[in-house]
């Protein structure tokens, strides 16, 4: 009964800091917000995988925070740069969009569990929240940074229903490999293009 | 020795050696020379089988454990890791000649490996794990350190995560199939899932738009090494899948659903092709047309599902290969790939735009080249079955013939006055001679293929029943 109490207060958490990441446009906030959000990931995969390979997506997620912040806190000259010019921007819209996310997870959740038994309410909750919450991230930005935090939280949610159906150690790592990858890639991407040539030769 | 450490850790430990250790100038021949061996090793050593040189006893065991699976290559992946590896070796000694070979040889030689992982990966479907992992690993071959990424990798980015997640699903889904054939609900679920899959991974209809853009934005040699480089291993994991569950093979609007996919890249890339001003943005039109191909193969009722399929791959890494050196050669000179910019240009770069236009036929499929071949058997089959399809097939090479002959409309329209001259340095020249006459081999005598086709349908035995 405990257990499933904090599995829940882990999906309430889930819809709070995929909330946040959505609708806020401070950096830190969304990446605080990442690195808070992948505590619950790590009870909610953990409610089906070994404790130590809980922590591997814990350990991984705040790796790929950490170099995700430090990237951006290098890069002073986007601070002033405007943000995309996608039409829906309000944080109203967003708002509303996560309430939709919301709604089809309370509508999904019953009929997941009831196709694969077993799974547990709230997980399949907390793993269709972020997926719905990842997938509407990158429909309504291009910034790269967004586009990272978006694919990551979206792979997060995946990775919460995934571990209760495959429990093998190789897909564990890679699957942190892949996050790991995707907060390099993203790092790499962010600072692409802010250094300068160094010889004629790279042309 | 086991086949694993001679076929993935190896390459990728030179690729990571070269990263750091060897210097740009030497990468190319360090890459081509090792992928080149171990294409030949592949070619000469069957796996699993002992076999005597003088008095030493050589035998490549298959397998090696690792984290409680297995990583495995049987017997008659050898012609495939050779068709790999051969492929790979030409890509790696073009890189020179491209002016590409800053990190190009070392990512590419980690990406392959990944690559050929993915084949040898048991259970099969952790392949899509490997496949967004070296889909990562393209990533800074696309954008250069001083360049700011375009709309089209981070759609790339976007596509081939998206990607994992429904593939991975979809084969604990499939696994449930099978133990409840009957259950059409999971059964449409799971074949939902993996279609959403593929699509992601193969860049299918709607979800190719970051490959044109990719063709304008990243450099010509890279994009079409990435061009080359994932279709023919995913194409490789979707035989896998077809290979190993029967309803896939057997459902007739699945494979109705495969065929109109096809066909309908086949059809809308050769006529975007043909309007198109842009010439990278034409190859990236080919290659999805290209890849409606192999996709419309798959979903054609034939025994000769896995012949057709290499016989379409062989080809296209050649003519890729030397459309994409062509490219990244004029480029270097036009700085910009439009029309406007490359016009008159035959004069100046003769054998490159004679390796673009050779190239370019190929692809539709034009007679004496390489690709003409594949072409014919494929029309062949089609015939038999659906004349609708052959048709919309025609008008999709069609549109490809028509950009190609823009294309050479462009390159020749010059003043008398010019002169003629040779601008192409000499490894520049004979890398794309060779692959000219590497396109017209391929197309006049495709039996030397024989050799790597025999065994080929081993690997996926119960597609041909």
């Amino acid at each position: 009964m405990a257990l499933d109490i904090v599995s829940w207060l882990a999906v309430g958490l889930i819809l709070a800091t995929s909330t946040t990441i959505l609708i806020t446009r401070d950096w830190r906030i969304s990446l605080g917000s990442l690195a808070v959000q992948y505590i619950a990931v790590f009870w909610l995969t953990s409610r089906h995988l070994p404790f130590v390979m809980g922590s591997v997506k814990l350990i991984a997620g705040w790796m790929v925070v950490a170099a995700l912040g430090m990237t951006r806190l290098g890069l002073t000259s986007m601070d002033k740069e405007e943000e995309d010019t996608f039409w829906p921007r309000g944080q109203w819209f967003r708002i509303i969009l996560m309430l939709i996310v919301t709604l089809v997870t309370v509508g999904a959740t019953p009929r997941v569990e009831a196709a694969i038994p077993g799974l547990g309410f709230p997980v399949i909750a907390g793993g269709l929240l972020l997926v719905g919450a990842g997938v509407v991230h990158l429909g309504v930005t291009s910034e790269l940074l967004r586009v990272a935090l978006g694919l990551l939280t979206m792979l997060a949610g995946f990775e919460i229903i995934y571990a209760a159906v495959e429990s093998s150690i190789l897909v564990t790592g890679f699957l942190a490999v892949t996050n790991l990858g995707l907060g390099i890639v993203g790092s790499y991407l962010l600072i692409a293009g802010s250094t300068p040539l160094e010889s004629e030769e790279e042309l | 020795m086991s086949a694993p450490i001679l076929w993935i850790v190896t390459p990728f430990a030179a690729g990571v050696l070269i990263l750091f250790l060897l210097r740009e100038k030497y990468s190319a021949w360090a890459g081509g020379t090792l992928s080149a061996i171990l294409a030949l090793i592949a070619l000469i050593f069957p796996i699993d089988t002992a076999m005597l040189l003088g008095s030493i006893s050589i035998k490549i065991s298959p397998s090696i454990q690792f984290f409680g699976r297995s990583f495995e290559f049987s017997i008659a992946d050898g012609p495939l890791l050779a068709i790999i590896y051969g492929l790979a070796a030409l890509w790696f000694f073009g890189t020179e000649a491209s002016g590409t070979a800053n990190r190009f040889v070392s990512l590419g030689l980690m990406i392959v490996s990944l690559l050929t992982a993915s084949i040898a990966v048991e259970p099969f479907l952790f392949a899509a794990l490997l496949l967004e992992i070296a889909a990562m690993l393209v990533i800074p071959l696309l954008v250069p350190p001083y360049q700011k990424p375009g709309r089209g990798v981070v759609r790339f980015l976007i596509y081939q995560t998206l990607a994992m997640p429904f593939i991975l699903f979809s084969g604990w889904m499939l696994a449930g199939v099978e133990a409840s054939p009957g259950d059409l609900g999971t059964t449409t679920q799971a074949g939902a899932m993996l279609g959403l899959g593929f699509a992601f991974l193969l860049a299918v209809f709607p979800l190719y738009n970051w490959i044109p853009m990719l063709m304008e934005e990243a450099s010509p040699y890279a994009s079409g090494f990435l061009l080359w480089v994932l279709p023919t291993f995913t194409v490789i994991f979707a035989l896998g899948f077809l290979d190993r569950y029967a309803w896939l093979r057997t459902t007739p609007q699945l494979a109705s659903a495969i065929q109109f996919a096809g066909v309908f890249m086949v059809a809308s890339g050769g006529i975007f092709a043909s309007l198109q001003r842009h010439i990278g943005r034409m190859l990236g039109y080919a290659t999805i047309a290209e890849t409606g191909l192999l996709i419309l193969i798959m979903g054609v009722r034939s025994s000769e599902i896995v012949n057709l399929t290499f016989l379409i791959l062989i080809p296209r890494g050649l003519a890729l290969a030397v459309w994409a050196l062509a490219l990244s050669i004029i480029k270097r000179s036009a700085y910009s790939l439009r029309f406007s910019e490359v016009q008159g240009m035959a004069r100046s770069y003769p054998i490159a735009v004679g390796a673009i236009i050779l190239s370019h036929l190929s692809m539709t499929g034009f007679p004496l080249l390489a690709g003409f071949p594949a072409r014919l058997a494929i029309w062949q089959e089609l015939a038999g079955q659906s004349l609708s399809t052959s048709i919309w097939v025609f008008i999709g090479m069609s549109g490809l013939l028509v950009a190609a002959t823009r294309t050479l409309a462009v390159f020749v329209m010059v003043e008398k006055e010019k002169k003629w001259g040779l601008n192409e340095s000499w490894v520049q020249m004979s890398m794309l001679g060779l692959g000219m006459i590497g396109l017209f081999i391929l197309g006049m005598f495709p039996q030397i293929l024989q050799p790597f086709l025999a065994d080929l349908p081993l690997l996926f035995n119960r597609i041909g029943q």
